[in-house]
């Protein structure tokens, strides 16, 4: 195999990531642990919009179905997050299946798609908000323990140890996206999100491979929502199941450019770089609303002049071809 | 009797809430855009008839003709400036401009207004008609009939002016429209104003019933939508159909059950209606 310029970049991009604990305090490292959840996520997203074209606008509920269903497993019973994460996959793939198959083979699509992913991810934040199992709208919360020692069979431990379990999630991501892209499924994908009826024509089961990518890209997602509820240790289904969730998730791959393999990854360094430097350039003027209405702009701007996303445009000048792009 | 009552209280301000959903109706049965910040343009109304009443003392039923006038003006500007280039754009991307669009509007909000809740103080706001032992709000009621009135010139402007045909002509075939010279560009200017202009009317009513907050914005765009896609997306009598139902449903939820689960059951409405019948309840299949 030719080593090409972009797999050479990619793996000097992966060693200075895993080499930059090494060199960071806390703040920074929590600072790059946001990036790589955005970048997770949005790799995670565009595997149903960027790869099948079908728009979610509420994966916010299967983040939440990960996320609530560990921490309350974990919680209640003290089973380790790992077994934990596989009941919230398998909510996440049961329940993204569920909306997939109903949507199909009622003939939603488009627009109404994703608002009915919308309904679905609303319903279940309002019902969270009535379960008192999940600890209702008042929250769930985990035990807190310290993060001296590194526990990885219940994920308690300190920063680092979800920095680099995130950064092996997300090169794993990318990795099998990559995979997926080059089999007959990722075909099958492009064939779907360019034209349906002709891929339905050439013999495709477009009901089967669309489902693959709604169940796929439900329980990937879910994967995120565990590390969320043992890194930040208190959920709520405001914040979890909010709609300002689901468009966050997916921004990354929109302004890094859909269905791309690295543009989730430069959007989300982008994104975060952008809203972490807002809120050091906007903290001390005391405006409330100032950074929003900065972040908002910011983002019309560069959907005004890249709306193929970033990562096409840079990948463009710098000559990658194929695969890279 | 009492049920009654909660049946009218709610169908008088679904009749608001159609309004509003009239205004998305007509962007995306023309535009083909889904206006996500919507909501965002109910507040920026509802706001704006706040000002005009603390500034002027201007009762919000009289506020609304301005405050249509001017985000009319303002919807006309921004989709001519901005939105006409995301026409063609796919989905994801109109959805990710929308969504910069909202946030500028709800932290601009924030910024001029505060966090804080807002309200009118009528000297007619408790009183009511009673007619047959059924009790009219007297809000309610001046809000519902300036949204039957703001819906019936709508209805009437595209039913009946040349302009408002050519409008229904483009969202009828585009290609068509533009073969016999109709200036497409300008009209989406229009149907965007318009549908914009419709919102800003349903603001100024929806301040008679309720505290304006810039963060109510997110619940009014998911209402909207729920509405339009219950009557049919792009149907004007959709909207209606779809307002009056979710204005019953919540207030009947509200009460019976709780209050803060009345949208859960819009949106178990809005799911069963997509699945059942995805064209919307007055939709025709396309």
């Amino acid at each position: 195999m030719r080593l090409s310029r972009g797999i050479v970049a990619l793996a000097l991009f992966f060693v200075a990531m895993a080499a930059a604990p090494l060199f960071l305090g806390d703040y920074p490292l929590a600072i790059l642990i946001l990036v790589l959840f955005a970048a997770y996520l949005g790799q995670a997203w565009n595997i149903m919009m960027g790869f099948a074209g079908l728009l979610s606008l509420g994966h916010a509920l299967y983040y939440g179905l990960g996320a609530y269903l560990s921490a309350a497993l974990f919680a209640h019973y003290g089973i380790s997050p790992w077994l934990g994460m596989l009941a919230g996959i398998a909510a996440a793939v049961a329940t993204g299946s569920a909306v997939g198959a109903l949507s199909f083979r009622f003939r939603v699509g488009g627009v109404y798609f994703a608002l009915l992913t919308i309904a679905f991810s609303e319903f279940t934040r309002i019902l969270f908000d009535h379960l008192h199992w999940f600890g209702s709208s008042s929250g769930l919360f985990l035990p807190v323990t310290g993060r001296a020692g590194a526990d990885l069979v219940s994920l308690r431990g300190p920063t680092v140890m979800f920095y680099y379990l995130l950064l092996a999630a997300t090169a794993a991501v990318l990795l099998l996206s990559r995979i997926l892209l080059d089999r007959r499924i990722g075909y099958y994908w492009r064939a779907i999100r360019e034209d349906e009826e002709a891929a339905q024509a050439s013999g495709i089961d477009v009901f089967r491979y669309k489902l693959a990518a709604v169940a796929l890209s439900a329980g990937l997602t879910a994967i995120a929502g565990v590390f969320h509820a043992f890194y930040y240790n208190n959920l709520y289904p405001e914040t979890i199941f909010a709609m300002g969730r689901s468009i966050e998730l997916m921004l990354p791959a929109i302004i890094g450019g859909l269905g791309t393999l690295f543009g989730p990854i430069l959007g989300a360094f982008v994104l975060v770089g952008i809203s972490e430097g807002l809120t050091s350039l906007t903290a001390g003027l005391g405006i409330d609303g100032l950074k929003q209405l900065l972040y908002g702009l910011v983002l019309g701007l560069v959907v005004t002049l890249q709306p193929g996303g970033l990562w096409p445009w840079i990948a463009l000048r710098l000559g990658l071809r194929g695969a890279m792009r | 009797m009492l049920y009654l009552n909660i049946i009218l209280a709610g169908l008088l301000t679904g009749a608001v809430y159609a309004l509003m959903a009239f205004g998305l109706s007509v962007i995306y049965g023309v535009i083909r855009i889904v206006n996500f910040a919507h909501g965002e343009m109910m507040v920026i109304g509802m706001f704006a008839a706040f000002a005009l009443y603390r500034w002027l003392h201007l009762d919000p039923i009289a506020a609304m003709p301005l405050v249509a006038a001017v985000l009319f003006l303002a919807g006309y500007a921004l989709q001519r400036s901005l939105i006409n280039r995301f026409v063609t754009q796919p989905e994801p991307i109109q959805f990710l401009l929308m969504i910069a669009l909202a946030m500028v509007l709800t932290s601009t909000m924030l910024i001029v207004f505060g966090p804080n809740a807002h309200n009118v103080q009528l000297d007619y706001a408790f009183d009511s008609y009673e007619v047959g032992g059924l009790l009219f709000d007297k809000v309610r009621v001046f809000a519902a009939a300036g949204a039957l009135v703001g819906a019936a010139l709508l209805w009437g402007f595209f039913q009946f002016t040349r302009t408002g045909k050519a409008i229904r002509a483009c969202a009828d075939n585009n290609l068509g429209a533009q073969v016999v010279g109709l200036d497409v560009a300008r009209l989406y200017g229009i149907t965007f104003g318009l549908g914009v202009a419709c919102v800003g009317a349903a603001g100024s009513l929806m301040l008679l019933l309720v505290d304006v907050q810039p963060y109510l914005a997110t619940d009014y765009t998911l209402l909207a939508f729920i509405i339009v896609i219950l009557g049919g997306l792009g149907r004007i009598g959709g909207a209606l159909l779809g307002g009056l139902l979710v204005g019953v449903s919540e207030a009947l939820s509200g009460f019976f059950i709780d209050p803060s689960m009345k949208s859960m059951f819009s949106y178990g409405l809005l799911i069963l209606v997509l699945l059942l019948r995805p064209q919307g309840l007055l939709g025709r299949r396309a």
